[in-house]
């Protein structure tokens, strides 16, 4: 009785390990000045390079960007450009002429610019039907496309306010009289046109309402080979924003005049939005991006800037480490 | 069991004198006392349990439960106090929106985290409360004999106990419920009781049963017995008790002294019968108890208060938006053809106010994520794991109890780590309850040669300091550690009462010394003065004594040690074997017991008068030394000075001292006060005990001096060190004692909280009665004159020490003098309460905890503690011990006093820090999470889009950022325990709050926002609207958001990378695979088909990973996140650091092992500027030394200064 009782008690002893302790073994580093002034050396030699490299990339990107809304608005319409705009028996193409700054390689984009357009907003972004778009069964899936639902013919496909609202200018572009061929395939992500877009599904009833708004699509053609509606529908994240229209596959060379021949048929001029048509080419950085290098060099500049701060103040008033008189109770000491 | 027989030959009663002696019957208050009607209404059929299992006389069971909780109330009742937490209570209100179409989520992201969050909580309280009915059923389940009818008497658990019920409690058990007391195995039905748990007085009380029910005295006489109890109904007064007992058709008055109480233990006494009365719940100690009070650390209440500045921020920026939203909604959106109004009146310009109200809601849940849902959870799961390594610590495993430290609620943790004030019980906490019988002083000759604990830790800590100042200057050779104080304490042969250690009188070697008469005389006081019975150990062969006091077992061990044994006692005689020379047989001598005068607390002295062999008459007293000195006779002054000086020292030595000394008398002088005595002794009325008295003093005087003992009070192991330490960390120990003002000032000394020289101010009760002043005025008139005293005092080393008796403090505690008393206190090195009741006790803690807004810690181990340590912040009780309701009660129970510098120094002070930077952490990482969602908004109209995937936003706080800070809150380090031991003032970082400040809040809030601005729109401006990848396309609305989140992660967990300061493998691997994690989730979301998956199909893989952009932005971001951060712990730490980076550096240089001098002199700098513990006393003593060398220096030089230049 007694035995059991001891051996009981006993195995309340907790067992002793390095964990249960706390006693693993730890590494405990220590912000010397040595280390500070390391990191942020290294810090600054590793940004300053890798903005400068930034720079020169965004540098070598050429872009030319157009803004045309007010532009290739008939003066006659300049009070009213709501009626111009919706009118059908207004004529709306427009041509532009642009320069090329410097020789620009294949491919080079080309690219509409919104602005003060909402994408993100919460009941644009939500008005869609996903498995519509990639089931030709689930046509009826159409509750979140409200009011762009459908009506008595049936579902509308693709639903929802974005495809509704889908871009409509059209852009061709000329060297001299010679079109420049313009390239709409593969504008779109890859996983987009395979598994989101059904291969098999087909608009119907697509702005056929009443009230229509913007862009139609070509009935035959199935989504996925849809690119433009594919693109359109990958909503923006900020009210200005850039989609791409189309690729060209041939240089332009430097002081090329083009003309861009626009069919001006979205209505950006009732909310004050302006439009632009963009080309661009890109590289391992993307399109020009100057923020991103300087971003880089500031950092690293701030960086240079704290460690030489901090070089200066050690070298004035250099405590050495471990020195216990820096101890609260021996301060207290000298202060009295 | 023979031994028992024998002493129940012998009447005890008649060994008494005045004490135990039944008062003659009493015809007037024998009368059956007349009640009825509402109070008095409990009906007890004795010996007949079935007429208490229906109504009307059905009581509770002797089933006792604690738990909060049973099965079917769990539910409920946990998910009510779930969501009492206001932050809980958001989150499901949050979730309960997310069904309507106002959420801006999808309602599993809302509810799952709530599930899982609310869940995990409930879980920790069912696992709680388990733990606790365990408990509960190890109680319920002891055993005790109870009659089954026919005189058979079994063993049941407690809770099958019915009202009704005989029971048979043997010795050393406790008693199950309250029970009416029968019979015992003495034949006058006397029993003595331990009463410790209750009130935690230790000496022994008597007990004495009816007269009529004396013949019940074994089994078979309970075959028949019937009897009925009508009795008051179940109250908390522990010291009352009404009721009548019929028996045989026959009436009797019962009082207190025929009920024993549950939880109060049988002594000294072989069985006894009792009847059940008030079982379970209805028994007078749990009707005592009071529902344990919810406890909430400093850091939580502080918590609740960031919470209420973050809703704050929520409902403002949430107006904002709302605000926001219904302007564009009005002036904007007709213009946007795109998007048309709907009919719900969401969108809807006609309607602003009404779509400006519907987004607020909006706004509200959206903004959720600033307020975070997993905090609560997080610490919770921290503390728990924060009290599993304080269960596990094996430096609070106690070896003999075997018991190890226990966290019995793990919600206070912290609170561990901010104690300013302890309020500690005396016995069984400080002290062990145990005398051991040390030096004597026997004709002016000092005797005894070990040192006490007290002498002992004060000498090392003396030998530490000289020769730390001795060696100023000196080679820093190899060094001999010191610490290590060779101590005398052989552990082998240790006799428990016996710690003297002297060849001079051991072993017989006294008859060589001069004085050996006298030394014959002071052993046989030993032997004979007392009132203890001796009960022979069969086993060994020597006998065993029980005494009424432990200081009185000690003496008799200690004469039994020197070859007085004492062996027998008979009702008129006391047997002593002596042996004076150890070869020699024992003779047994016999002396004839005359009279006793008894010890009373008020005449601090007893005396026996016997007469020996040769027929010669002595009288033999033991006293207090003040009340003997003064009694004394003129020519038995011989020895009184010397005596005296030994006496201080002792007193010095923290030992309890009593002074001997004798008288011869005449057989007239003694037969003719033998007379008056013998008649005041069968006197009727209240003239009889100061008759009594008077005939005692008048006996007592003329003695002549013998010497004086010296008992260790035997402290608890380690007691004096830890309060030093404790002292040195800053705290603040008053000690809370039932016991005498003498007692409680002799164990201040052993503790070191009392040193000579320092001023006691001692405020009593004790006026003359003459002055016609009010005790209230007198008492008020002490404080101030204390409080002027102090505030004349002009040394800086001046020590005060307030000692104040449980009579005053019922005065002091009142409304109008509390305050002042206060203030005295607190302006003292140490406060003693003595002789305080346990709701005095409470009210005391209750005082200082609210009077100075400090966190208080009460510490204790019996149940007259628990009122205190309820109402302390930090309740800790002693376990280990046999009552549990300390424990019970507690928060924290500990084996040992000393654990409790472990328990505060190491696990308080890395718990309170723990804490503090994760609860700022994680307000850091929300702010900077949940602002982004906040600017977004400005760029979507208001409109409530998140540009996160619900799924991100799902994990951020359960998965991706939890992991790491539930490590940093439970693994982080600054310095390692045995740092914190040994620089107690780093203790103080908790106490002055200096992690959990205001500015360090503000602090890291800031630090949030400015990473939630750093987040944002850096990335909104890199990916503004140029391509991000050399094939030309624009980043969308998940691209973005997850390039944000990307940055996001990486930023908080680079953050708690630079907050920690302990990398074990854990941290590491969970900082690292909170990252990883994220990742894995990003390609495993993104392979999932796009029904699921959603905007996030495929975007790692075939979006952002080929992108250099992605990489180079999350580095750029990430690094000026933290960066102000290293920058301001940089600058921070290299020109202003704190106490524990030097102590890291100077670890982390190994300075301590190349400077070992330094490293020494730091740790015995490092503590708080103390007046009490050892140290303490030791300082003194060194300011003394040299204050004495200056003078010497200093006169010569006085005279020489007015010589002309």
């Amino acid at each position: 009785m007694d035995a059991s009782t001891r051996t009981k008690s006993r195995s309340k002893k907790p067992q002793y390990s390095r964990f249960t302790q706390q006693e693993l073994p730890a590494w405990k580093p220590i912000l010397t000045p040595k280390w500070i002034i390391t990191s942020f050396v290294i810090i600054a030699i590793l940004f300053t390079p890798t903005g400068l490299l930034c720079l020169w990339a965004s540098e070598r990107v050429v872009e030319i960007i157009d803004r045309y809304d007010d532009d290739c608005l008939p003066d006659s319409y300049s009070t009213d450009p709501d009626s111009f705009i919706q009118s059908n028996n207004t004529n709306k193409t427009c041509v532009r002429t642009l320069k090329v700054p410097r020789k620009m390689s294949a491919p080079i984009f080309i690219y509409y610019q919104l602005d003060n357009f909402y994408q993100n907003h919460r009941r644009y972004v939500k008005s869609r039907s996903d498995k519509q778009l990639r089931d030709p069964d689930e046509a009826d899936e159409t509750e979140d496309c409200k009011p762009i639902n459908g009506n008595d013919d049936g579902p509308i496909v693709p639903c929802g306010l974005v495809a509704w609202s889908l871009f409509n200018d059209t852009y061709k572009f000329f060297k001299g009289n010679k079109a420049i061929d313009i390239d709409k395939k593969d504008i779109a992500w890859e996983s987009d046109k395979k598994y989101k877009f059904g291969s098999n599904v087909y608009p119907k009833n697509f702005q056929k309402w009443e009230l229509i708004g913007g862009g139609a699509l070509d009935e035959s053609k199935p989504l996925s080979e849809q690119e433009d509606l594919i693109v359109w529908m990958k909503t923006a994240a900020l009210p200005t924003f850039r989609k791409l229209y189309g690729k060209i596959n041939t240089d332009l060379e430097a002081n090329e005049t083009i003309t861009v021949v626009i069919q001006n048929n979205y209505n950006t001029y009732v909310f004050g939005g302006e439009k632009k048509v963009a080309l661009s080419t890109a590289n391992w950085i993307g399109g020009k991006n100057d923020f991103f290098g300087i971003s880089f060099l500031t950092i690293g500049g701030v960086c240079f800037f704290v460690a030489i701060n901090f070089i200066l103040l050690y070298v004035l008033k250099p405590r050495p480490l471990g020195d216990p008189s820096y101890l609260s109770w021996n301060r207290n000491q000298g202060a009295q | 069991m023979a031994g028992g027989r024998i002493r129940a030959r012998l009447k005890r009663s008649s060994l008494y004198t005045f004490g135990c002696i039944r008062p003659p019957p009493r015809e007037s208050i024998d009368e059956p006392r007349q009640f009825q009607g509402p109070g008095f209404s409990r009906h007890v059929c004795c010996n007949q349990p079935g007429f208490h299992r229906k109504k009307p006389l059905k009581y509770c069971t002797n089933y006792i439960s604690t738990t909060k909780y049973n099965v079917i109330t769990f539910l409920p009742k946990a998910l009510f106090e779930q969501f009492r937490r206001v932050a809980n209570l958001y989150f499901l209100l949050a979730a309960a929106l997310s069904l309507t179409p106002v959420s801006p989520f999808s309602p599993y992201s809302m509810i799952a985290p709530l599930i899982f969050v609310v869940g995990l909580s409930m879980a920790k309280e069912a696992v709680e409360n388990w733990h606790r009915f365990m408990q509960d059923m190890k109680v319920n389940m002891r055993k005790v004999l109870v009659h089954s009818g026919d005189g058979v008497f079994v063993r049941k658990p407690w809770m099958k106990l019915e009202v009704g019920d005989v029971v048979k409690v043997e010795k050393d058990e406790f008693f199950p419920a309250d029970l009416l007391f029968l019979s015992s195995s003495y034949e006058d039905g006397i029993c003595y009781v331990e009463t410790m748990n209750l009130d935690g007085e230790t000496n022994l009380k008597v007990k004495r049963s009816l007269e009529v029910t004396l013949p019940l005295d074994d089994d078979a006489s309970f075959k028949d017995f019937k009897a009925t109890i009508k009795c008051e109904d179940p109250n908390p007064n522990l010291y009352t008790f009404v009721g009548n007992f019929e028996y045989d058709r026959q009436t009797y008055p019962l009082d207190p002294s025929q009920i024993l109480l549950r939880d109060s233990k049988l002594r000294n006494t072989g069985h006894v019968y009792g009847v059940v009365i008030f079982s379970g719940h209805d028994s007078k100690v749990m009707q005592n108890a009071t529902k344990p009070p919810s406890k909430r650390s400093t850091i939580e209440k502080q918590m609740d208060k960031i919470i209420y500045v973050l809703f704050t921020l929520l409902v403002l920026i949430s107006l904002i938006s709302s605000i926001g939203f219904a302007v564009k909604t009005k002036y904007q959106m007709p213009n946007w053809w795109y998007i048309p109004a709907d009919d719900q009146g969401l969108y809807d310009p006609n309607k602003p106010s009404l779509s400006g109200f519907s987004h607020l809601i909006t706004a509200l849940i959206l903004y959720g994520y600033l307020i975070p849902i997993s905090l609560y959870v997080s610490i919770e799961l921290v503390k728990v794991l924060q009290a599993l390594f304080i269960n596990q610590d094996i430096h609070m495993y106690d070896e003999e109890t075997c018991t190890p430290a226990q966290a019995r609620t793990s919600n206070l943790n912290e609170e561990l780590g901010m104690v300013d004030t302890i309020l500690s019980d005396k016995t069984g906490t400080l002290t062990c309850n145990q005398m051991d019988f040390l030096k004597c002083s026997i004709a002016g000759i000092p005797y005894g040669t070990r040192s006490s604990e007290v002498e002992l830790a004060a000498a090392s800590q003396m030998a530490m300091d000289l020769d730390e100042s001795s060696r100023i200057g000196a080679r820093s050779g190899p060094e001999i550690e010191l610490e290590v104080v060779p101590k005398g304490v052989s552990c082998q042969n240790r006799i428990k009462g016996f710690s003297f250690e002297d060849n001079r009188l051991m072993n017989g070697n006294w008859v060589q010394e001069p004085n050996k008469d006298v030394i014959l005389l002071f052993f046989r006081i030993l032997a004979l003065c007392h009132t203890a019975i001796p009960e022979l150990n069969e086993e060994t062969g020597m006998y065993n004594y029980e005494a009424e006091s432990p200081d009185e077992g000690a003496f008799l061990v200690a004469a039994r040690e020197f070859g007085f044994e004492y062996c027998k006692r008979t009702q008129s005689s006391i047997f002593v074997r002596e042996r004076h020379i150890p070869s020699q047989e024992p003779i047994e001598r016999e002396f004839k017991l005359l009279n006793i005068l008894d010890f009373t607390s008020k005449r601090k002295r007893m005396s026996v008068i016997v007469q020996d062999e040769t027929g010669q008459i002595l009288l033999l007293c033991k006293g207090a030394d003040s009340i003997i000195f003064d009694r004394l006779s003129k020519n038995g002054r011989l020895y009184e000075e010397a005596t005296k000086k030994h006496l201080n020292e002792y007193a010095e030595a923290g030992l309890r001292t009593l002074a001997f000394a004798y008288r011869k008398l005449d057989i007239s002088e003694y037969s003719s006060w033998n007379g008056e005595f013998s008649k005041a002794k069968t006197s009727i009325g209240g003239e009889r005990d100061t008759m009594l008295e008077h005939l005692s003093d008048i006996m007592e005087k003329d003695l002549i001096l013998v010497g004086a003992t010296a008992v260790e009070d035997k402290l608890q192991q380690g007691v004096p060190q830890c309060i030093d330490k404790l002292a040195q960390a800053g705290l603040k120990l008053w000690v809370l004692t039932g016991d005498k003002m003498e007692t409680a000032i002799n164990i201040g000394f052993a503790c070191s909280l009392l040193r000579q020289g320092m001023k006691q101010i001692r405020i009593t009760t004790n006026v003359d009665h003459t002055s016609n002043m009010g005790i209230k005025e007198n008492i008020l008139m002490q404080i101030t004159n204390a409080s002027r005293m102090i505030n004349l005092e002009k040394d800086p080393h001046a020590a005060f020490a307030l000692i104040i008796d449980g009579k005053a403090l019922t005065y002091a505690l009142e409304d109008d003098l509390k305050h002042q008393f206060l203030d005295l206190a607190i302006e003292c090195a140490s406060v003693i309460c003595c002789r305080v009741s346990p709701k005095q006790k409470a009210l005391v803690t209750r005082l200082v905890k609210e009077g100075t807004g400090k966190t208080t810690l009460a510490i204790g181990d019996g149940a007259n503690d628990v009122g205190m340590i309820q109402e302390a912040d930090i309740g800790v009780g002693i376990s280990g011990v046999e009552g549990m309701q300390a424990v019970m009660a507690s928060d924290f129970a500990i084996a040992q006093f000393r654990f409790l510098e472990r328990l505060l120094v190491v696990h308080g002070h890395w718990c309170y820090k723990r804490i503090a930077q994760m609860i700022c952490y994680f307000f850091y990482k929300n702010i900077a999470f949940g602002l982004t969602l906040f600017y977004f908004e400005a760029f979507t109209g208001f409109s409530g889009q998140s540009v996160y995937d619900d799924w991100y936003m799902l994990l951020f706080n359960v998965v991706l950022t939890s992991l790491p800070v539930i490590s940093l809150g439970v693994f982080e380090q600054d310095v390692s325990s045995e740092i914190c031991l040994q620089f107690p003032a780093l203790y103080q970082q908790g106490p002055r709050n200096l992690f959990f400040d205001w500015y360090r809040i503000f602090g890291w809030m800031g630090n949030g926002l400015y990473c939630s601005l750093i987040v944002f729109f850096l990335n909104i401006i890199i990916f503004y609207d140029q391509a991000f990848r050399s094939n030309g396309q624009t980043a969308d609305m998940a691209v973005v958001g997850t390039v944000m989140f990307t940055c996001v992660i990486y930023s908080v967990n680079c953050q708690i990378a630079l907050t920690m300061s302990h990398f074990t493998w854990i941290q590491h691997f969970l900082i690292g695979s909170s990252i990883i994690t994220w990742y894995i989730f990003l390609i495993l979301y993104g392979m999932l088909s796009p029904s699921l998956s959603g905007n996030v199909y495929q975007i790692f893989l075939e979006a952002l990973s080929p992108a250099p952009i992605y990489w180079l932005s999350t580095l750029l971001v990430t690094v000026a996140c933290n960066l102000p951060y290293l920058a301001h712990i940089s600058f921070q730490r290299s020109f202003n650091p704190m106490d524990h980076h030097v102590i890291q550096e100077i670890k982390y240089y190994k300075k301590d092992v190349e400077d070992r001098h330094m490293w020494r002199r730091e740790k015995s700098k490092a503590r708080q500027d103390t007046k009490i513990g050892f140290s303490a006393r030791v300082d003194a003593k060194i300011r003394h030394h040299l204050k004495f060398k200056l003078q010497k220096k200093s006169s010569p030089r006085a005279v020489s200064e007015p010589t002309p230049s």
